[in-house]
C-alpha cells in the first residue's frame, strides 16, 4: 500500500466520521429528523450483530456456525440485564468451546 | 446499562478490540506493509473493518482503487453514527473536529446505550478512547510480533463483538419504535448479506430508522431504561 493510498483512505474515512458530527453540531433540527436520528443506533446495531454473527468471511453468504451459539447465549444474558463484561465473555467462551468441539 | 458507569464496559470492549488490533498488525506484516504503515493505518483511518478490507484487497492483488472503494463503503456507516451522536457531543467546532476521529461502532453503541445526555457523552469518550488506545497498541504489537501471535478466533473473540453490540442494543428495543427499527435493520441486513458487497448491508440497515417518521408522538429512545 502506497502512502498516497493510505492517506486517501484516512481522509475519506475521516470525512464520513466528521460530516454528521461537525456540520450538524449544535444546530436546532426538525423534530422528525431528530426522531429518525435517535433511531439510527436501533436500526444499525442489529445489522452489526447479523453481519458479525452470520456473514461468511470473504464471500457473500450467510452461515450458521459456532458464533451463532455464542451470540445467542450472550443475547439471553443481555436481555436479563447481565453486566456487560459477562455478556462479552459468554459470547467468546461459548463460541470458542463450540468451535473446538465441532 | 444506563445505571452503571460506561468506563468498565469500555475497557472490556477495548481489550477485545486490542486482540483484533494485534491480528490487524499481523495481517499488515504478512502483506508486506512496514510497521510504520500498519500503525499509520490504525491511527489515521481508525475504523477496523475498513482497514482489514483495504489490506486484504491489496494483498490478494486488487488495485488501490478497489481497496479504497470497498474500504470507504464500509466506512460510510460512520456518517450515520456521526449524526446519531451529534445531539449530545458538546463543545467547540475544534473539539468536534477532534472528537470525529472517535466516531466508530463501539463509541456510538456505548454512548446511545446510556440514559442521560451527559452519560451518553461520557460513554462516547470512554469507549472511543479505550478502543483507540487498545486498537493502536494491538496493531503495534501485532506488526512487530508477526505470526507468533495466535488467532483471536480460537478464543471466540470474533463473537465478542456481535455479543457486545447485542448488549448495547437492549436499551433501544424497550420502546415500540426502537423495536420496529431494530427488526427492520436486522431484516435488511439478512436480506443483503448474501447479495451485496461488504458494507452495504449495514449502511442500508440505517434506512429502518425511517420508522421514526411515522410516530406521531415521538418517544425518546433510552430514557425509559430503568
Amino acid at each position: 500500500m502506497s502512502w498516497l493510498t493510505l492517506l486517501g483512505l484516512a481522509a475519506g474515512a475521516y470525512a464520513f466520521k466528521a460530516v454528521g458530527l461537525v456540520l450538524l453540531g449544535g444546530r436546532k433540527l426538525p423534530a422528525k429528523l431528530t426522531d429518525v436520528m435517535a433511531l439510527l443506533p436501533a436500526a444499525l446495531l442489529p445489522a452489526l450483530v447479523v453481519v458479525g454473527t452470520l456473514a461468511a468471511g470473504g464471500r457473500r453468504a450467510l452461515v450458521l456456525d459456532a458464533r451463532a451459539a455464542g451470540v445467542l447465549v450472550a443475547g439471553a444474558a443481555a436481555w436479563r440485564r447481565a453486566p456487560f463484561p459477562v455478556v462479552i465473555a459468554l459470547g467468546a467462551v461459548v463460541t470458542a468451546v463450540v468451535r473446538r468441539w465441532s | 446499562m444506563s445505571e452503571r458507569s460506561p468506563v468498565a464496559a469500555s475497557v472490556v470492549l477495548g481489550v477485545a478490540v486490542g486482540a483484533f488490533g494485534m491480528s490487524f498488525g499481523v495481517l499488515c506484516a504478512t502483506a508486506g506493509l512496514s510497521t510504520a504503515k500498519a500503525c499509520a493505518l490504525s491511527l489515521l483511518v481508525f475504523t477496523g473493518a475498513s482497514q482489514f478490507t483495504a489490506v486484504t484487497v491489496l494483498k490478494s492483488g486488487g488495485s488501490p482503487a478497489a481497496a479504497l472503494g470497498s474500504a470507504l463503503l464500509l466506512a460510510a456507516r460512520n456518517g450515520a453514527y456521526g449524526l446519531a451522536v451529534s445531539p449530545f457531543i458538546r463543545g467547540s467546532r475544534v473539539k468536534r473536529l477532534a472528537s470525529a476521529q472517535l466516531v466508530i461502532d463501539e463509541s456510538t453503541a456505548m454512548a446511545t446505550a446510556q440514559g442521560s445526555d451527559a452519560m451518553k457523552e461520557h460513554g462516547f469518550y470512554a469507549a472511543g478512547l479505550a478502543v483507540f488506545v487498545f486498537w493502536n497498541l494491538g496493531t503495534l504489537i501485532g506488526a512487530l510480533g508477526g505470526q507468533r501471535i495466535g488467532r483471536p478466533e480460537s478464543l471466540g473473540l470474533d463473537a465478542a463483538f456481535p455479543a457486545g453490540f447485542l448488549a448495547l442494543l437492549v436499551p433501544h428495543v424497550r420502546t415500540v419504535s426502537g423495536r420496529r427499527a431494530a427488526v427492520g435493520g436486522a431484516l435488511i441486513a439478512l436480506a443483503l448479506v448474501p447479495v451485496a458487497p461488504a458494507g452495504v448491508p449495514i449502511l442500508a440497515a440505517g434506512l429502518a430508522a425511517l420508522v421514526g417518521l411515522r410516530s406521531h408522538r415521538p418517544e425518546r429512545v433510552g430514557e425509559d431504561a430503568a
